[in-house]
């Protein structure tokens, strides 16, 4: 049998599902806090606190920009909460700009595993508009991950933001049947910003393929 | 207002105007033999998308993130763990070969007995108070990593009649780019389990066998621990990004 290090097989490496035992491996302490110092993020009642080893919150100074919370829950084919995903996002800056560009202090990239209710949260700041393909612009977004038991692959999707002026021009958007778009839309409530995931069913959430 | 970001910022310097699709050896979302897909795999195909400057660009700043390095997960607490000691040691590249230099790959693991630290795992097999599973290492300027840890053990799972998952190493990528993001499984060679285990199987031959390590005996440490090969291949550049090309 060929193996990984035979020349005829070069090629992308497959992806593979996290499983469900990813919580002491992935999502750290503050991985979900973009913009402060708090827990957020990770699950550490789900093993023993000698086997914490991940990173630890640590204090962030707060980049410019409006403080928002992004939350959510993610829920399967059948409408059930799934207890055991992972989110990841990466995002612009308020000035639209990724923080690969710059040395900047906001790092754009988070990371949280879902609870028990399904649930997920980041704080972060609402992005700027960014470029587009060609000389379009692109609507403020995130850009987002999901990883699961029973997800082989992630899954790419981004949150917008409802009522955005840029939402009609972006070029991403317009790909996208307007009867689903709304599943791309995070929408305000009492100053927290709504994104479900359906991974699967009626309102399924829109995913990319990147 | 801040002032919009010029549009020749679309691409860092040096970064490519777009990453090459899946290839044929990616799974689908939906693989019925493994049980948890059916329900969470989308039922609509994915959009296409072109690549922007959101998918071209990703962290890069990996230790301000997640912390330092911890690449021996055989010395983080008291005592040496039970299990045989393996070091595991390759290139990160991507499918021009070119090394991916500066990228994180985060690590968890079994014990040596198939059993994770986690309150989720309770099936009828010891834990190892001197073993985690975790860890994360760093490539170097040519790609090259290295970890040293023990071998994990097969254990069971709920997903058939006697369901058993082959030894492996969960390995995490975030590699240049929020394209070329890769979660894998590492399995060792002349494990029986490979063949009749369906997550391994969502792969298609021969493309599964690329997850499958190579004992190396010129690795392999005298009087200390035994050494295997696994490189890992991210996405290559598309020369031709012509992002409608699929769609005229």
């Amino acid at each position: 049998m060929p193996d990984n290090q035979s020349p005829e097989l070069f090629g992308q490496t497959p992806w593979q599902t996290v499983g469900p035992f990813f919580h002491y491996g992935l999502p750290w302490k503050g991985g979900a806090d973009l913009v402060g110092q708090s827990d957020l993020g990770a699950r550490p009642e789900l093993f023993p606190a000698a086997h914490y080893l991940l990173e630890q919150s640590r204090p962030r100074s707060k980049p410019p920009g409006d403080i928002i919370e992004l939350r959510g829950i993610v829920y399967d084919g059948e409408g059930a909460p799934v207890p055991d995903a992972m989110l990841e996002i990466w995002q612009a800056d308020s000035a639209g700009v990724y923080a690969a560009e710059t040395e900047d202090a906001f790092l754009g990239f988070g990371r949280a595993a879902t609870q028990q209710d399904g649930s997920y949260r980041f704080r972060t700041i609402r992005p700027g508009a960014v470029p587009g393909p060609g000389n379009s612009r692109q609507a403020p977004h995130i850009a987002i991950s999901v990883f699961a038991r029973g997800v082989l692959k992630r899954l790419v999707t981004r949150a917008y933001f409802t009522a955005a002026p840029e939402n009609e021009h972006d070029p991403i958007l317009a790909r996208v049947p307007e009867a689903r778009r709304p599943t791309l839309m995070a929408s305000p409530q009492d100053g927290i910003w709504h994104f479900d995931i359906a991974l699967q069913g009626p309102n399924e959430t829109v995913f990319f393929d990147i | 207002m801040a002032h919009p970001p010029p549009i020749t910022a679309l691409a860092p310097q040096g970064a490519p105007l777009a990453f090459l699709r899946e290839d044929p050896g990616q799974p689908r979302s939906l693989h019925p033999e493994y049980r948890s897909t059916v329900l969470r795999s989308p039922s609509q195909a994915p959009i296409r998308i072109p690549h922007t400057i959101t998918e071209l660009t990703g962290p890069t700043n990996w230790q301000a993130l997640m912390g330092a390095s911890l690449a021996d997960l055989t010395t983080q607490h008291a005592a040496a763990p039970i299990g045989q000691r393996i070091l595991v040691s390759g290139f990160v590249q991507d499918e021009d070969r070119r090394p991916v230099p500066n990228t994180v790959i985060e690590i968890w693991q079994a014990n040596a007995a198939g059993r994770y630290i986690h309150v989720r795992d309770q099936w009828d097999a010891p834990l190892d108070p001197n073993f985690t599973g975790a860890g994360r290492v760093i490539t170097d300027a040519d790609g090259a990593y290295q970890f040293v840890s023990i071998r994990p053990g097969a254990y069971p799972w709920g997903n058939h009649l006697n369901a058993w998952r082959p030894a492996h190493i969960h390995l995490s990528l975030l590699g240049p780019a929020f394209a070329t993001r890769l979660v894998t499984q590492m399995y060792f060679p002349d494990d029986p389990l490979i063949e009749i285990d369906p997550i391994a199987n969502a792969c298609a031959l021969p493309y599964r066998q690329r997850m499958v390590a190579r004992f190396d005996i010129g690795l392999t440490r005298p009087n200390w621990a035994l050494g295997y090969r696994f490189d890992i291949v991210l996405r290559g550049r598309d020369a031709t990004p012509f992002e409608d090309r699929a769609h005229a």
